[in-house]
């Protein structure tokens, strides 16, 4: 389905939907409050996106000195030209252990590659031990939203999951006795596996460290209890240097949740005595999306979500109507260079309105490659009933009496024609809205006969 | 001669020219009673937005190029829409065989607000409005332009076209809840997303409404038409103009 059509479903709902929009605004409120504390926020942004364009332009440089400083440290470092390369190393690796059970912290990544299919299939079971994780992992659903998996969820749909899955009290809403009992059920998943997987935040090319954000502290008890830690992580994850990292750690909880930092912010250097480290390293399309001029931008994104709490059309649609693993904004300009033709309709759900520009931590322009992004796709599209309407607009519009006839037209069609024709079912405009009163004359005919006589 | 009366041509996107003929004589009003000598080229059609967002920039060469031939001449252009002036500025596809006229009419157009405190150096504009009004900034004024800080930016606050009412006896410009977030016109977004499209344009009426504005004023009559059309569709008891009206009103 497409989006608009996704989108009209989601609105149906409408109580649900105003509720949906109303969250993701207090996400967005909160988030404007913090950055208003602090006073060289705009500064910090610039910074980061130069840090992001420097490191973008020497890609192969620093990924090659975070593979020799990593290994030095005792990390494995393994490379995946694609998800599929992505997922036969981790099954390589959980073969070898002869695991059969992991956790698993939130990693967008993993999503992407669809980790999880492909483990259940080799018959593993697989935790998410993120909260929001876990509760749509019960439902078998994808994250709607990057940072806030199950936002679309109410307390009231958490309490029947809950209820069924793990036998709490029929109707029990309270906030903190549901995450008592989902803690009770992770902490055992914890305590079985093996292996642990989690995401990257930050990668260090200086000192072949990563870095792992989160505020319920998951990754670390995975990580802590199990023999194995595999990290995934996209190429573009990387910054040179360990003092570049705090420019990005003020920028990436603020403009996620609000908060000043995310909770736990976990280093990881090498492996414990006895355990091991292993580093995954993907591509999945990101160097050819690199080799998009317009476009390379989009690899700055640190996965923050601001774009997607900000963007009145994700609050009104949810991350579902989008059908990509990324949804909203940023999920709109890196969906159509991994499938042109599947993802055609999301550059065009938006009005351009720019608030994902100015939101990015990372000053990605976010609007105007969605802009680019709509030229590329009707050039693939090639011959359609809107290009041609355009280039007959075109028409109408290089030529001053094409336009004065077919104005008068319109003008004069509007106003004899019944409602019942102008406000069918087929007039999209119409549906919600009427039309303007119509000026007996234009601005023009009004010019002519007033000043230039 | 130049410095102090600059020749404007007076660019009145299409829609306003055959829907709202009333903002555009606002506009040459407010422009010849602050003293410019305004001519309006005849023969002006579009700017190519329509086409651009759309996604056929490169089908709307034809239209630009009119658009630079009628408008190369002037010191400057003015328009009553931040949203076309951004395509102009911005958007237009690159007509290689114009190009020094091209430049000259990108890097001269302007936002009616723009010109009047940026150009004409004029700080506000006296007189009386008794009303209680709420501002919607059009997305591609304000993000664009950047006619006024916006929310999502830790910038020092400034609006120019509130800037030019601040001194109106009588007004009073509510604050909203959601500051500057987007109507939902979005070209043909408006009729591709619909149900969103209309969506947001109710939510965006509702907070003027909620907090008493008797008229929300903008500086973009595609917006403006958008939330008219609904606004009149759902019997809201709230009004809409756009500046240039007003401005020009108090004035005479």
């Amino acid at each position: 389905m497409s989006h608009p059509e996704n989108a009209t479903v989601f609105l149906k709902d409408k109580e649900r939907a105003k509720w949906h929009d109303d969250t993701l605004w207090i996400v967005r409120q909160k988030r404007d409050v913090t950055i208003h504390q602090i006073p060289e926020w705009e500064k910090l942004r610039e910074l980061a996106s130069q840090i992001k364009d420097h490191t973008l332009s020497k890609l192969d440089f620093y990924l090659e000195e975070l593979e020799k400083n990593a290994t030095a440290n005792g990390i494995k470092v393994h490379w995946a030209e694609n998800a599929e390369e992505h997922n036969k190393i981790i099954g390589k690796i959980l073969d070898e252990k002869n695991c059969k059970a992991i956790v698993k912290s939130k990693s967008i990544l993993t999503e992407e590659c669809h980790l999880n299919p492909f483990l259940e299939e080799k018959g593993i079971e697989v935790v998410d031990t993120d909260l929001g994780e876990r509760i749509i992992q019960f439902l078998k659903q994808p994250p709607s939203h990057i940072v806030m998996p199950a936002i679309h969820l109410k307390k009231s749909d958490i309490s029947d999951i809950f209820h069924e899955k793990l036998h709490t009290e029929k109707g029990n809403v309270d906030p903190v006795y549901l995450t008592h009992a989902a803690r009770l059920h992770l902490r055992e998943k914890f305590l079985q596996a093996k292996v642990a997987i989690t995401g990257v935040n930050f990668a260090i090319a200086e000192t072949g460290e990563f870095v792992v954000c989160t505020n319920e502290g998951n990754a670390d008890m995975g990580v802590h209890l199990a023999d194995t830690h595999i990290a995934c992580m996209g190429i573009e994850k990387l910054i040179p240097r360990r003092k570049d990292l705090g420019v990005f750690l003020r920028l990436l909880a603020r403009s996620a949740t609000g908060q000043s930092i995310t909770n736990y912010n976990s280093h990881f250097r090498s492996p414990s005595p006895g355990k091991e480290l292993h580093l995954i390293l993907v591509n999945n399309g990101r160097t050819k999306q690199l080799a998009r001029e317009k476009f390379r931008n989009s690899l700055k994104c640190i996965r923050c979500g601001a774009c997607m709490n900000t963007c009145p059309i994700y609050r009104r649609s949810g991350g579902f109507s989008y059908g990509s693993t990324v949804p909203g904004p940023i999920g709109s300009i890196l969906s159509p260079g991994i499938d042109l033709k599947k993802y055609s309709t999301l550059p065009f759900a938006s009005t351009l309105c720019g608030s994902c520009t100015d939101v990015c931590p990372v000053k990605i322009n976010i609007h105007e490659q969605l802009y680019e992004w709509r030229q590329e796709i009707t050039k693939a599209q090639g011959a359609s009933l809107k290009g041609l309407s355009m280039k007959l607009a075109n028409g109408i519009f290089k030529s001053p009496l094409a336009y004065k006839v077919s104005g008068k037209l319109m003008r004069a069609s509007l106003k004899t024609l019944p409602d019942s024709i102008i406000y069918n079912p087929l007039n999209a405009w119409g549906k919600g809205r009427n039309l303007p009163n119509l000026p007996e004359e234009s601005f023009k005919d009004w010019y002519k006969k007033n000043r230039n006589k | 001669m130049k410095k102090d009366v600059p020749h404007i041509g007076l660019f009145i996107p299409c829609y306003i020219d055959q829907f709202y003929p009333n903002v555009a004589i606002a506009t040459l009003e407010l422009l010849e009673k602050l003293g410019c000598k305004v001519t309006y080229p005849l023969g002006q059609t579009c700017c190519g937005q329509p086409m651009s967002n759309a996604g056929f920039e490169a089908d709307s060469e034809g239209t630009t190029s009119k658009f630079i031939s009628d408008f190369a001449k002037f010191d400057y252009i003015v328009a009553p829409s931040g949203s076309c002036v951004l395509h102009v500025k911005e958007h237009s596809p690159k007509v290689d065989k114009l190009k020094k006229n091209q430049e000259h009419v990108q890097s001269n157009i302007y936002e009616l607000s723009e010109f009047i405190t940026d150009v004409l150096k004029v700080d506000s504009i006296k007189g009386s409005f008794p009303h209680k009004i709420g501002f919607h900034a059009s997305c591609h004024g304000l993000r664009g332009l950047r006619l006024a800080s916006d929310s999502e930016r830790n910038e020092p606050p400034f609006n120019k076209t509130l800037q030019l009412m601040k001194d109106l006896e009588g007004l009073e410009v509510v604050e909203l809840t959601r500051k500057d977030e987007c109507c939902g016109f979005g070209g043909t977004f408006a009729v591709s997303e619909e149900a969103i499209s209309v969506q947001m344009g109710k939510d965006r009426i509702a907070d003027h409404v909620d907090k008493g504005v008797e008229i929300i004023v903008g500086g973009d009559m595609s917006c403006i038409m958008h939330m008219q059309g609904i606004a009149t569709r759902d019997k809201d008891n709230v009004q809409l103009m756009h500046f240039a009206e007003i401005l020009n009103q108090v004035i005479s």
